[in-house]
């Protein structure tokens, strides 16, 4: 199955996409609508700020193709603000309105640790995980980031703990959204992404 | 639980050869960039950092190259920076697969690049590069590869950075670079305890030592080296155990 990857313009996508070749899938970049709509398999990258996202799907009209492709249960991979873009709303720019997958808002870190959050974290396994099979339960993960979803929902499968708790990696039927970046992540990161393969079939 | 504290591997670059010198002087050939990056991803550094020493506009696209080659290669993240001046400059250096860029001299020039490259492209993704050098009882940023000094305390530039969005600092001592001495803890924990974003140490390591007495008394979040590593004189991952036997958290390649 080849993965579909959501191209709008920020985030770094070549990164993902040479993971995704180490593993030997099949990957595409696409930025319309009817791309996203005939999509097998989706993953949404993403690095940078929340508003830049939104304002994308919004403006290349991208918002409800993808939103119908989720809730008609392809497999989805959202990576760090991939994850974010699915709640109600976030802090980093509050007059926006996210993809409302998710209940819930996300917001800012509390700034007793150092922000942003950046470098090499562990998980705290929360429910059984598709994604994180036959990882190391003490394995590091690459995060980098300051906004995070807080509240944990039943879809949450681990968090991590950083000034707070917050989520980490959350899968609901075929969706599927972590925090990190398993594409920066090594060996543990890899497996995540293969993992997620075996979810696409 | 807590962060691992980051140990990073550093290329010198001068188009798409790695090269290294002693006080930012002196540059002999190291190797290719992206042998060694393999090296490293394999050898558990947790990110690299490729700097274009020469930082000149007719070598750019060769600079770009170097990063796709070496971006290719790495499942860790990766910084490049060295002769950024725009937000433009910056997305070129993204798009060819960094996953941050350091700004340096230019910020210094025109501190606004540090808000225009923050806002559009994440605190995350820009990190301030500031190399120090001590004169009398501060220590003095000093610009265009070290040349000339910028008459800015480099705390107070730090603070600055900051607050216009750098998500990292990469302090470099000047004074310790390519001595092998030891990194200096006052400057780096004098500015890790005044900003509240990570600080990456950089100049003067060599024994592991050096790296535990960084990431504790010198309140660094990474610490940073280049010819130690390139050389072989000190391995990634005893370096790592060591650190580990010590009570430092680090992240342990498998």
């Amino acid at each position: 199955m080849r993965i579909t990857l959501l191209d709008y313009g920020a985030g770094n996508i070549a990164s993902v996409e040479w993971a995704l070749q180490r593993l030997g899938a099949e990957s595409q970049r696409v930025a319309t609508p009817e791309c996203v709509a005939t999509a097998e398999a989706l993953l949404l990258p993403g690095v940078g700020h929340f508003e830049t996202l939104i304002r994308v799907l919004n403006e290349q009209k991208l918002r409800t193709p993808l939103c119908d492709a989720i809730r008609r249960g392809i497999p989805f991979l959202g990576i760090c603000l991939g994850l974010q873009a699915l709640y109600n709303a976030s802090d980093e720019a509050p007059e926006l309105t996210g993809l409302q997958v998710l209940p819930g808002r996300v917001r800012l870190l509390p700034p007793i640790a150092k922000l942003p959050h950046m470098g090499w974290n562990r998980l705290v396994l929360k429910n059984q995980s598709r994604l994180l099979e036959g990882i190391d339960a003490d394995a590091y993960f690459y995060f980098a980031h300051s906004y995070a979803a807080i509240e944990q929902g039943e879809e949450t499968v681990a968090a991590c703990s950083y000034g707070t708790e917050f989520v980490a990696v959350l899968e609901k039927d075929n969706m599927c959204a972590v925090q990190f970046h398993p594409e920066k992540s090594g060996e543990a990161g890899a497996r995540v992404l293969r993992n997620f393969l075996r979810v696409c079939g | 639980m807590s962060l691992a504290r980051r140990i990073i591997p550093c290329l010198d670059v001068d188009g798409d050869r790695v090269v290294k010198g002693v006080n930012f002087i002196g540059l002999r050939d190291a190797g290719d960039p992206s042998t060694l990056a393999v090296r490293y991803n394999r050898e558990g550094a947790d990110e690299l950092v490729v700097l274009d020493i020469a930082a000149s506009r007719d070598h750019r696209p060769t600079f770009l190259e170097t990063i796709r080659r070496v971006a290719g290669e790495l499942a860790i993240p990766l910084t490049a920076g060295g002769g950024i001046r725009s937000a433009e400059d910056a997305r070129a250096v993204l798009r060819a697969g960094a996953d941050k860029i350091t700004l340096n001299t230019a910020a210094v020039a025109r501190p606004e690049l540090i808000s225009e490259t923050s806002l559009e492209f994440g605190a995350q993704a820009v990190v301030l590069a500031i190399d120090a050098k001590k004169h009398g009882d501060q220590w003095v940023v000093m610009v265009r590869g070290g040349r000339d000094s910028a008459n800015l305390d480099a705390i107070a530039w730090a603070i600055q950075g900051v607050a216009l969005g750098a998500g990292e600092i990469l302090v470099t001592s000047m004074d310790r670079d390519g001595t092998k001495s030891g990194f200096d803890t006052a400057l780096t924990a004098g500015i890790s305890s005044t900003v509240s974003v990570p600080v990456i140490a950089s100049g003067g390591a060599r024994l592991p030592e050096h790296f535990a007495e960084i990431l504790t008394g010198g309140r660094a979040d990474a610490a940073l080296a280049a010819s130690i590593f390139h050389d072989r004189i000190q391995p990634i991952r005893e370096l790592k155990e060591f650190l580990s036997a010590r009570g430092i958290p680090v992240r342990l390649p498998c």
